[in-house]
């Protein structure tokens, strides 16, 4: 008897428990993507009025020379963030861990550190940095050459690409360097010291016990740096007031997605824009998870 | 660890090179800071502070608060309030709600616990971006658009805040402790404020900040969502601030710092807790 009352009350605070969360994610989360699929194959003006125009919008957006420009600049970006930076927080990682350099937590908080302004307020400082003649860059670049003609450089309106991976350069290098560090934390001791008196050198330590254990955390730190990449949007939107800059150059692709979906007003194609960049996201997901499988079968 | 034996040369370089680095990662904020203290005039004199008669050879004089003070014309003030008061609202309502959930997925037994932790996990794969377009269809439907429960309710219950709180809950609840309360009486709501959540407390602790920070950060919401003045928080408010004022960069400059200064405080004080939540899920222990 006493148990049976036992087990209703778990039943009962069970329920309590999950029902806010399963009303939130049903309704602002599992309909909104059931609408998105809807909506993709739907054209709109604003909120209000759908017209069904089947697998057309996917048609124009393969032939939509301006979102072919999106993906360019979105890819140009993801792979500046691969190449340049994860590099360079490895790196990073890997000098900040050695127990005997002195003031290592003060270096770990301040590259860490402009991880704490959040992206739109470093966009807006970026902004600011990379104006011609009152930014921060060009005031120092001509300062440094006592070139005054370095003042004139437009950055946000000439490199707007290089100027976006050089502030999210800064950005993020510290954060992915703590992923890295942690990572470091699983590097066995006793396998480096074994390897070290069989005569292994550093480069060969590095590349047979250390690279080969921070290998789980570097293929997730890949995987979210793409993702993230991928959606890039405030940044380059904040830069460039909102438009593509000339030519579209920093057009990003949820930058197109928000410009169709809330400046022209056609829910619809920002929708088969989302699609394209879900499909591309859990494509790039899938393929690394596969990879990771096989490299733990071959071991 | 140690890769290398470095000899005292290469010692040496690694430590000019980290130097420099952190020079270079810091310059932007003493740029940002000193500027906003420069009085319009002064703006374009001297790298960082104004040339003069004073200590260092900086006329010290001519820093000024003024654009600071200036900022309460404009609707900043405002801007703020509504920052805190989104980002704490948000941040308190997704920990409990997201710990609720994490904890009865991860220790009771009932019919559809596989079932709902699975598509908990699988919606984690769902990009938000893929959503924008939707939800601001359904929040027009509902009447939700220029509402500040429309930014706030979807920011209640996300689904990677639930699988976080049901792997702390896994690692750091024992069974023996839960049956224990249980035949001493305690209620099962008594169980989860007194024995759950206090051995979680580090998870807790980090995803408070890690939802307030994702709210005090969040641009995209609130830039579709609000579309009166009044309600929108400090991001959207200072982007369309630089369109206002776009060459008064002083202002600009004091608008950023009081947009970074609360943050940078919270976290310089809960420093150790946001690290361990930020990587916690990502690295086995």
């Amino acid at each position: 008897m006493m148990f049976r009352r036992l087990r209703e009350n778990q039943i009962v605070f069970t329920w309590a428990a999950l029902t806010p969360f399963i009303v939130l994610f049903l309704v602002f989360m599992l309909y909104p993507l059931i609408q998105s699929a809807f909506l993709a194959v739907n054209q709109t003006y604003g909120p209000e009025t759908r017209l069904y125009v089947g697998p057309k919008n996917f048609r124009l957006l393969i032939q939509d020379p301006v979102f072919w420009i999106a993906i360019k600049n979105t890819l140009l970006y993801t792979l500046g963030s691969l190449f340049i930076q994860l590099p360079l927080a490895f790196v990073l990682a890997l000098v900040l861990n050695s127990r005997r350099l002195r003031g290592r937590s003060i270096y770990r908080l301040i590259f860490f550190s402009p991880q704490l302004m959040g992206l739109v307020f470093v966009s807006i400082l970026g902004a600011l940095a990379f104006e011609k003649r009152a930014g921060f860059v060009n005031r120092s670049l001509a300062w440094i050459t006592n070139n005054p003609s370095l003042l004139e450089i437009d950055w946000l309106q000439t490199y707007i690409m290089p100027t976006l991976i050089l502030i999210s350069l800064w950005l993020y290098v510290g954060f992915n360097m703590i992923y890295f560090l942690a990572a470091l934390q699983n590097v066995d001791d006793s396998l480096l010291e074994a390897a070290e008196i069989d005569g292994a050198g550093p480069f060969n330590r590095l590349r047979h016990v250390v690279i080969p254990s921070v290998r789980p955390v570097a293929t997730f730190v890949v995987l979210l740096s793409m993702i993230g990449s991928l959606q890039l949007f405030e940044l380059p939107y904040i830069l460039l007031d909102g438009n593509g800059g000339p030519n579209n150059d920093g057009l990003t692709i949820v930058m197109y997605l928000y410009q169709n979906g809330f400046e022209l007003g056609d829910l619809g194609y920002a929708s088969a824009v989302g699609w394209v960049l879900a499909l591309m996201l859990i494509g790039l997901a899938l393929v690394q998870i596969r990879m990771v499988r096989k490299e733990e079968a071959m071991r | 660890m140690s890769v290398a034996r470095p000899s005292k040369i290469s010692r040496s370089v690694t430590h000019l090179a980290l130097f420099l680095l952190a020079v270079v990662v810091l310059l932007p904020y003493t740029w940002l800071l000193v500027a906003s203290l420069k009085s319009r005039e002064d703006f374009f004199s001297g790298l960082f502070f104004p040339p003069g008669e004073g200590f260092l050879g900086i006329s010290w004089d001519s820093l000024t608060l003024e654009n600071y003070s200036n900022l309460f014309d404009t609707r900043f003030g405002r801007a703020a309030i509504n920052s805190v008061f989104y980002a704490s609202t948000s941040a308190i309502f997704a920990t409990i709600i997201c710990a609720a959930t994490g904890y009865v997925l991860a220790k009771s037994k009932f019919r559809g616990r596989t079932f709902i932790t699975l598509v908990v996990l699988g919606s984690l794969i769902v990009p938000p971006t893929l959503l924008i377009a939707p939800s601001y269809e359904l929040l027009y439907n509902l009447g939700l658009l220029d509402s500040v429960w429309g930014l706030l309710l979807p920011t209640f219950g996300p689904a990677f805040g639930v699988f976080l709180f049901r792997q702390a809950v896994q690692q750091s609840v024992p069974d023996e402790l839960i049956e224990a309360a249980r035949i001493d009486g305690c209620s099962e709501f008594g169980i989860f404020i007194i024995i759950v959540l206090p051995l979680i407390r580090p998870m807790v602790g980090a995803f408070l900040l890690i939802t307030f920070l994702g709210m005090w950060n969040n641009f995209i919401s609130p830039q579709i969502v609000l579309q009166t003045a009044s309600k929108q928080p400090l991001s959207v408010a200072i982007s369309q601030l630089r369109g206002v004022y776009r060459t008064d960069y002083g202002l600009l400059m004091a608008a950023t710092v009081v947009s970074i200064a609360p943050v940078a405080v919270l976290f310089l004080v809960l420093q150790k807790q946001f690290i361990s939540g930020l990587t916690s899920g990502a690295v086995k222990g």
